[in-house]
């Protein structure tokens, strides 16, 4: 765009936007027009006129400005296992991403389970650009028994609660989270799994699986723990998210349980809205994850689901893993794959403008029912308010290239994909990041 | 390539496989311990007529065997595929016998070097001679035909190319020029 | 004739014209193993390694005794996964090999993809010896060649397997290879051994077996192993024979020959009796006899063209 892209974002007091459709869903805003921001306050919506400006200008021209997107569901790996990604090169990554805010999961090595760890996390990503917000672990440890200080980690900045890479498995135990929970209004965020059914399962257990030879993990397992956490949300009225869903099971008792009036939200990932357990026959690595990719019949019920509310966020579940982890067997292979750099452009190319979503309602999932959803302030593209915004490009045709990643890792299956729309800059702390 | 001589018609090569059985004859004074192994794809054609040419003369046939070389070739290394394998059907012992050996052009040697490993796997042989029914010349190894059909001067990039009823519908031996 | 692929991960993909050819060659090393000396110096230089994960004896015999006949030299090297370890032993173990000269690899391990991964790293041609429950080829080769042999035909045959499909990679083979054949498959066993939708493999699925004796040509019955019943999917060997077993009594009900086929090694008197194994209709030993001549017919195959040397045909 200008002189001013690179890998770091810079400081600006004064930038200007120049021309671009803005995008608000929150306030029904949908306007061509000029943005000013100064000193990361959003001074004036609206034409600037053709005076010559003497701050920074961006020519925002048939790009969208909407609110900072948010990925609520990032493993940052920091503390622990830096060699796969710190809290500064995910950041970057989410920047690359279009994004301008972060949930960290605490499966971090030590785990973030008291709020000496949350403010380590807080600490390490003060003065970036990128919003860190970290998740608490529900249990001390993740060890699924005894509850973590979830008032003390509140304080400290954490924004909801997760045993993510496990599921919480004692039903009790989640009730006595979730009531706890509901104390704070931050939620309590499940890995829906079933152990003993996904038990030495390496990908969806269906024809393709059978053909491999390779063990499978039933969409039971999910299903089974998605419904019993809805009747435990239901009982106590605790605030429950339900991470990647990945199964027509699992949509099919949300959607129930959300018409009942059961107070629970669900995510799902990019990657299960692009990918099948076809993908698999090829041993690639990169397509195992958990949960897995699942059937056709399984995606297509997932696109109902966002079209029709039952899936409130779609957050990339962004799990890097250095080669070793990945460069093996599938049996031995870590299970996880990249996800901040390729959301919004898997998003754009195969979501949007293809009867699912249209691009509002793809920024209702990916910026504003995440903050709703953990209770953070809203951000509203309005004179006034602090400037946080993500710009996009709809039309930018680009291919994924791993060797390019800004993420320190390279565990992603979309290598060489071509994918049109992409995020092209995010403004946000007083910062202004443009894509090279 | 394209035809430069016909060095046999169907006469001359009857003829001449008649004066080899002679010859085989006469050198090993009938058909005692004599059998007869053709190396595949002319080489086991020749060694039938001869066998039925024998026939005529002693009144009985001898022991007739087929040899596929390919698995004794010393140029797999250097070949893009691997050539087909076909049948060897040596239905009897070669120990102490005399094996005369039939091909059909004798040109290198590589062939015959590549039976006669192939021969001596199948047991131990009191003698091995080698009838062929045309030598072209340019041997790389010290091999010799003891029973020779004609002798035919070649140049390196010229071909000898026997033709026989049973295998390609005609009894012919050409001289091909690139 | 060139096989499509380089190495031999699997019979899913290959042609019918391929397992013909693959086949017929075996034919012809049957032979040199039926002579006085077994051996033909065709692969005479090239190395090969045996690279077994799993333990097993009578594979690697197999291909060493192939190996070997076809005066290959033969290399072997047994090691043990460590799930720990994640998986850097294999990848260590292949840029190991990957620094020797070698030829050929044929390999053994317990996960599906395990050969697929060494193929990509190594100049190698790699030869499947048995990847997790995924395929193991050239038992599924041996198998067809036993019954070209000995029932005359493949097309149109009616293949039965019984046991635990579900983690058998000869299953898997078999069926594959004998469909590209144009015979018909059936599988049989209990509920909890057989694989999620395995009907869309286009086989017909018997829940008893008598239901599949009934149909079946040729029966080919595969090992019940007691991990598997201690992992809780079936309740007892016991019953696992009352249910499933091969007996005298059952076939002599069919009223017709089925010939029998087993992979080895047997439990004699669980999935098979020791009268049904040793019967008239048992073609099991040669199974074992045919499974040097099939290895040897691989190995040659996809030894030819390894060096890119252009060399002339000579005569």
């Amino acid at each position: 765009m200008n002189n001013v892209s690179g890998k770091m974002p810079v400081k600006a007091d004064k930038v200007l936007l120049k021309g671009g459709r803005i995008l608000d869903p929150a306030i029904q805003m949908d306007d061509v027009t000029d943005i000013l921001v100064v000193d990361g306050t959003i001074q004036h919506i609206g034409s600037s006129g053709d005076a010559s400006f003497d701050g920074l200008q961006i020519d925002c021209q048939r790009k969208l400005i909407v609110p900072g997107l948010m990925d609520m569901h990032v493993h940052l790996r920091e503390p622990g296992k830096e060699d796969a990604e710190t809290i500064a090169s995910g950041c970057a990554a989410a920047m690359a991403g279009g994004f301008t805010a972060v949930c960290c999961m605490p499966n971090t090595n030590p785990v973030i389970d008291d709020r000496s760890h949350v403010e380590f996390i807080k600490e390490r990503s003060e003065g970036f650009l990128v919003d860190v917000h970290p998740f608490g672990a529900v249990t001390k440890g993740q060890q699924g028994e005894e509850l973590t200080e979830m008032g003390d980690m509140i304080e400290a900045g954490a924004v909801g609660f997760s045993d993510d890479g496990y599921p919480v498995r004692n039903a009790v135990i989640l009730r006595r989270a979730l009531e706890y929970a509901k104390m704070f209004g931050h939620p309590v965020i499940d890995h829906c799994e079933d152990l003993s059914l996904s038990e030495g399962g390496v990908m969806n257990e269906g024809f393709v699986s059978t053909v491999l030879g390779m063990r499978g993990i039933p969409s039971i397992s999910e299903d089974v723990h998605v419904a019993r956490d809805i009747l435990v949300a239901e009982y106590t009225g605790g605030p429950l998210h339900i991470a990647h869903v990945s199964t027509q099971g699992s949509v099919r008792l949300i959607r129930e349980a959300k018409t009942r009036g059961v107070k629970i939200s669900a995510e799902t990932c990019p990657h299960y809205l692009v990918m099948i357990d076809e993908a698999v026959r090829s041993f690639d690595t990169n397509t195992k994850m958990k949960p897995p990719l699942r059937t056709e019949e399984d995606r297509q019920a997932l696109l109902e689901g966002l079209k029709d509310g039952t899936i409130d966020v779609i957050a990339s579940d962004h799990a890097p893993h250095t080669i070793e982890y990945k460069q093996t067997e599938y049996d031995a292979a870590a299970f996880g794959i990249l996800g901040l750099e390729t959301a919004l452009g898997l998003l754009m190319t195969h979501i949007v403008g293809k009867d699912v979503l249209n691009i509002g309602q793809l920024i209702e999932k990916v910026a504003i029912h995440p903050r709703h959803i953990l209770n953070l302030p809203e951000n509203r593209i309005e004179q006034g308010r602090q400037a946080n915004l993500s710009i996009i490009d709809p039309e930018l045709s680009w291919t994924v290239d791993k060797r390019k990643n800004v993420s320190k890792s390279k565990n992603t299956p979309f290598d060489g994909w071509e994918l049109k729309g992409r995020g092209v800059g995010v403004l946000n702390n007083g910062q202004i990041y443009l894509l090279p | 390539m394209k035809i430069k001589a016909e060095l046999m018609d169907e006469q001359g090569i009857i003829r001449t496989l008649q004066r080899l059985t002679h010859e085989i004859l006469e050198r090993n004074r009938g058909i005692q311990d004599l059998v007869i192994v053709g190396i595949r794809n002319r080489g086991d054609v020749l060694a039938g007529r001869i066998n039925n040419t024998i026939r005529d003369i002693e009144g009985e046939t001898v022991s007739l065997g087929v040899l596929d070389i390919t698995l004794y070739r010393d140029d797999f290394q250097r070949v893009t595929e691997s050539p087909v394998v076909q049948q060897t059907d040596i239905p009897f012992d070669v120990t102490d016998k005399k094996v005369i050996l039939v091909d059909d052009v004798l040109y290198t040697g590589r062939t015959i070097r590549a039976a006669l490993d192939a021969i001596m796997d199948q047991g131990r042989p009191a003698m091995i001679q080698l009838a062929v029914l045309v030598d072209r010349g340019h041997r790389e190894l010290p091999i010799k035909a003891d029973y020779v059909g004609k002798n035919v001067p070649t140049a390196p990039g010229e071909e000898i190319q026997v033709k026989l009823k049973e295998v390609d519908g005609e009894d012919k031996v050409l001289l091909l020029v690139p | 004739m060139q096989l499509k692929s380089r190495h031999l991960l699997g019979l899913e993909g290959v042609t019918k014209k391929e397992i013909d050819h693959i086949l017929d060659t075996a034919v012809s090393f049957k032979k040199v193993l039926e002579r006085p000396i077994p051996k033909v110096p065709t692969l005479r230089g090239m190395t090969v390694v045996n690279l077994f994960f799993e333990a097993s004896t009578r594979t690697r015999f197999s291909f060493e005794l192939a190996e070997k006949r076809l005066s290959a030299d033969s290399v072997n090297f047994s090691a043990s996964t460590s799930s720990v370890l994640k998986g850097e032993t294999l990848r260590d173990t292949v840029r190991n090999i990957e620094a020797m000269r070698i030829d050929f690899v044929v390999m053994r391990h317990s996960a599906a993809g395990a050969p697929h991964f060494v193929a990509e790293c190594v100049d190698a041609a790699v030869i499947n010896a048995g990847d997790g429950a995924h395929e193991h080829p050239t038992q599924a080769l041996l198998d067809m060649m036993t019954l070209r042999e000995k029932v005359g035909r493949l097309q149109g045959l009616h293949v039965v397997i019984v046991g635990d499909i579900c983690h058998s990679r000869v299953a898997r083979s078999n069926i594959h290879g004998l469909k590209t054949m144009g015979a018909t498959v059936g599988l049989c066993g209990p509920e909890t051994l057989l694989p999620r939708e395995v009907e869309k493999m286009e086989v017909t699925v018997y829940p008893h077996i008598e239901d599949a004796l009934a149909e079946a040509d040729v029966l080919n019955i595969l090992r019940i192993q007691l991990e598997r019943q201690k992992g809780g999917l079936f309740p007892s060997l016991r019953e696992y024979r009352a249910l499933f077993g091969i007996t005298r009594e059952r076939l002599d009900r069919v009223g017709r020959s089925i010939t029998i086929m087993h992979p080895g090694p047997m439990n004699r008197g669980v999935e098979i009796d020791s009268d049904v194994a040793d019967g008239e209709y048992s073609v099991i030993l040669d199974q074992v006899t045919n499974g040097v001549a099939v290895r040897m017919a691989v190995l040659y195959l996809l030894a030819g063209g390894r060096t890119k040397v252009e060399g002339a045909d000579d005569e």
